[in-house]
C-alpha cells in the first residue's frame, strides 16, 4: 500500500529531515512510527500526503509513484488518505459537524449520505452530542477526536495519524487505539506517529523507529526496542 | 473523475441518474457558495461599501463620459443634413451673370438646389434678423454681396467639400464657404473625445482589476487557514477558487450597478438645464441615458473584471502553497 525506497527529504533550509528511508506497509497493516522529537516523523507523513515532495528516492502510495502525480491530481490522491494532524487543523468558523463534513462536501457527497456518515464518525469518537458546538469550545482532547472523526469520515484506504493521542488520557487513548485497530481490520492501512511509549508497549504492533531522519529499526513490539 | 475509494455504493442506480444527481449537487453547491460569498461581503458592510464605491466611481467615469459623447453625437447628427455652401459673388458681377451662374450650378448632378439671394434681399434679411435696421438704412451703399446658397445632393462632408472647391474656382465667386465645416470639426473633436474615453475606460478597467485583486487577496489572507485545511482534505484548486470567484463576481456586479445609479443620477440632475438650453435653441433635444446595450456591456465587463481579478489573486496564492 505504501512503499519507500531510499527516500530522502531535504528542506529548503538545507536540513535533511529524512535520509535514505526504506520500508513497506501492506494493506490493512497497523504500524507505529516513533523517534525523538525532530526525527522526521511528521515529515514522513507529509510526504505520504504529498504536502511535501521527496527530494530523492522512490515512493509508492496506493500503487502510484507519487513523484509522477501531477499537481491537478494531488487532491484526488489526498482523498484516499485520512490524516490526523499534530496540530488538529480545525476550522473555528463552523460547527464540529461542518468540520467533519468538510471532506465529504469537497468530494461532492449527497447531503443525505453526508449526515449519516458524519454522525457515524462522531459516534465513533464519542462526540455525537457535540456536533453543533464550535470546536473552539472543546477541550484539546475533544478537538483531537474531531480531527480523527474528520480523517475517517471518508472511509479512506490509508489512515495516517500524527500524535493522535497527544492530548488524551490513557482511557481515551485506548479507545482511539481500538478504533484504529477496527479500521485496520476492515482493510485500512494505518500509520501512527507517536512518542507515547506507554501506548506502543501496550500493543504488539509493528514499530518503525527513526533517528535523525534515518531508519533505526523496524520490527514487532518489544523486539524492536 | 477519480471516485473516492469509499464512494456510496448503490448498485441499482443507473449512470444517467448518477450524473443527474451529481449535476444537481454541483449546482446546489454553486448557489451555496455564491450566497456564502455574498453573506461574507454583507457581514462587513462598511468595507464592502468602500470597495464598491471605489469600483462604482471608477466605472461611472467612462460610462458617464460615454453618455455625454453619445448625446453630443446625437446633437451634431441633426446638423449633418443641413450642410450648405454659400457662394459670395464679387460686387462686379451683374444680376444677369449671377442668374446664369445659378442655372449652371443648379444643373450639376451633385447639386440639389440653388437659392439666389440678391444684394437687396440680403440687406433686408440682415436688417430684419440683426435688428440693426436703422444703422444699415443710414449707409449710402449696400455692403452685402450677392449670395448663392448651394444645397449639395449628398449629405456627405467630403463630397460637399469637393463641391465647394470646384465652385470656388468659378468666375465671379469671391469666396465659397461650406457652412457645415464647423460640424466637421466637431466630428473630428468627437472622434478624438471618443478615443480619449476609450483610453480612460481601459485604464480605469485596469484600476478596477487591481482593486479587486487586492481586495480578494485580503479576503484570501483572512481565510488562509481554511484554504490550507480544504487543500489538506483533498479540495481541488477549483474548489478553493470558487468562493473567491463569486466574491469577485459580486464586487463586479455591485460596482457596476452602483456606477449605473451614479450615471443615471447625474443625468437626471443635468436634464433640467439641458432642457432649458434646448428650448432656447427651439430644439426638442433631451439627454438620453446609457441605453440597454451599454448597460449590459458595462455590467458584463465589470463582472468579467471581477472574476478575472479574483482568479488572478487566487492563482497567486495557490502558486505560493504548492508542495516542494
Ligand atoms: N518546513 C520545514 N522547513 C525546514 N525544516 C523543517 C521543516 N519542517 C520540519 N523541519 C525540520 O525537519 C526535522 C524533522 O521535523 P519533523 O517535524 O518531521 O519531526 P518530528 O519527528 O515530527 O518531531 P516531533 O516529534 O517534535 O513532532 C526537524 O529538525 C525540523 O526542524
Ligand atoms: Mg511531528
Amino acid at each position: 500500500m505504501i512503499s519507500l525506497k531510499q527516500v530522502s527529504k531535504r528542506y529548503d533550509s538545507g536540513k535533511d529531515a529524512l535520509l535514505n528511508v526504506s520500508f513497506e506497509l501492506a494493506s490493512g497493516e497497523l504500524t507505529f512510527l516513533t523517534g525523538h522529537s525532530g526525527a522526521g516523523k511528521s515529515t514522513l507523513l507529509k510526504l505520504i500526503m504529498l504536502i511535501e515532495k521527496p527530494s530523492s528516492g522512490q515512493m509508492l502510495v496506493c500503487g502510484q509513484n507519487i513523484a509522477l502525480i501531477p499537481r491537478s491530481a494531488i487532491p484526488y490522491h489526498r482523498r484516499q488518505i485520512g490524516m490526523v494532524h499534530q496540530n488538529h487543523h480545525l476550522l473555528f468558523d463552523r460547527t464540529v459537524y461542518d468540520n467533519v463534513a468538510l471532506p465529504l462536501l469537497i468530494a461532492g457527497f449527497p447531503p443525505r449520505d453526508t449526515g449519516r456518515r458524519v454522525r457515524a464518525a462522531l459516534d465513533l469518537v464519542g462526540l455525537l452530542d457535540k456536533e453543533n458546538l464550535n470546536p473552539i469550545t472543546l477541550s484539546g482532547g475533544e478537538q483531537q477526536r474531531v480531527g480523527i472523526a474528520r480523517a475517517v469520515v471518508n472511509k479512506p484506504a490509508i489512515l495516517i495519524a500524527d500524535e493522535p493521542t497527544g492530548n488524551l488520557d490513557p482511557e481515551l487513548s485506548a479507545e482511539i487505539m481500538d478504533l484504529f485497530d477496527q479500521f485496520s481490520q476492515v482493510g485500512t492501512t494505518v500509520l501512527i506517529a507517536t512518542h507515547d511509549h506507554g501506548l506502543i508497549d501496550r500493543y504488539d504492533h509493528r514499530l518503525i523507529t527513526l533517528h535523525e531522519g534515518q531508519l533505526l529499526s523496524d520490527g514487532f513490539g518489544g523486539a524492536a526496542q | 473523475m477519480n471516485q473516492p475509494a469509499a464512494a456510496p455504493k448503490r448498485g441499482a442506480t443507473t449512470a444517467t441518474t448518477t450524473w443527474r444527481h451529481r449535476f444537481d449537487r454541483y449546482r446546489e453547491h454553486h448557489s451555496d457558495v455564491a450566497f456564502d460569498s455574498l453573506r461574507r461581503l454583507l457581514a462587513a458592510p462598511l468595507g464592502t461599501l468602500m470597495t464598491l464605491l471605489v469600483i462604482g466611481i471608477a466605472l461611472s467615469l467612462p460610462a458617464g463620459l460615454f453618455v455625454l459623447l453619445k448625446n453630443a453625437q446625437a446633437v451634431s447628427e441633426g446638423w449633418e443634413g443641413g450642410a450648405q455652401i454659400s457662394l459670395y459673388l464679387r460686387s462686379t458681377v451683374t444680376e444677369t451673370e449671377a442668374r446664369a451662374l445659378v442655372d449652371e450650378v443648379a444643373a450639376r448632378v451633385d447639386v440639389q438646389r440653388v437659392d439666389y439671394i440678391s444684394r437687396e434681399q440680403a440687406l433686408k434679411d440682415f436688417q430684419r434678423q440683426s435688428g440693426l435696421g436703422d444703422i444699415l438704412a443710414g449707409l449710402d451703399e449696400n455692403p452685402l454681396p450677392t449670395v448663392l446658397v448651394v444645397f449639395p445632393a449628398q449629405a456627405d462632408f467630403n463630397a460637399a467639400d469637393k463641391l465647394r472647391t470646384d465652385l470656388a474656382k468659378k468666375d465671379g465667386v469671391e469666396t465659397a464657404q461650406l457652412d457645415a465645416q464647423w460640424v466637421q470639426r466637431l466630428y473630428a473633436m468627437l472622434d478624438l473625445a471618443q478615443r480619449l474615453v476609450q483610453a480612460l475606460a481601459a485604464s480605469l478597467a485596469l484600476a478596477v482589476l487591481l482593486v479587486i485583486v487586492n481586495t480578494v487577496r485580503l479576503a484570501i489572507e483572512s481565510r488562509r487557514d481554511e484554504i490550507l485545511i480544504v487543500k489538506l482534505v483533498g479540495g481541488t484548486d477549483a474548489f478553493v477558487r470558487r468562493p473567491f470567484l463569486y466574491t469577485g463576481f459580486w464586487y463586479g456586479l455591485g460596482g457596476s450597478l452602483l456606477a449605473l445609479v451614479l450615471v443615471t443620477g447625474v443625468l437626471a440632475w443635468l436634464q433640467g438645464p439641458v432642457r432649458t438650453l434646448a428650448d432656447l435653441y427651439h430644439s426638442s433635444f433631451r439627454l438620453t441615458g446609457l441605453g440597454l446595450e451599454a448597460v449590459l456591456l458595462l455590467v458584463a465587463a465589470a463582472v468579467l473584471i471581477g472574476i478575472s481579478g479574483a482568479a488572478l489573486a487566487v492563482r497567486q496564492h495557490l502558486r505560493e502553497h504548492e508542495p516542494r
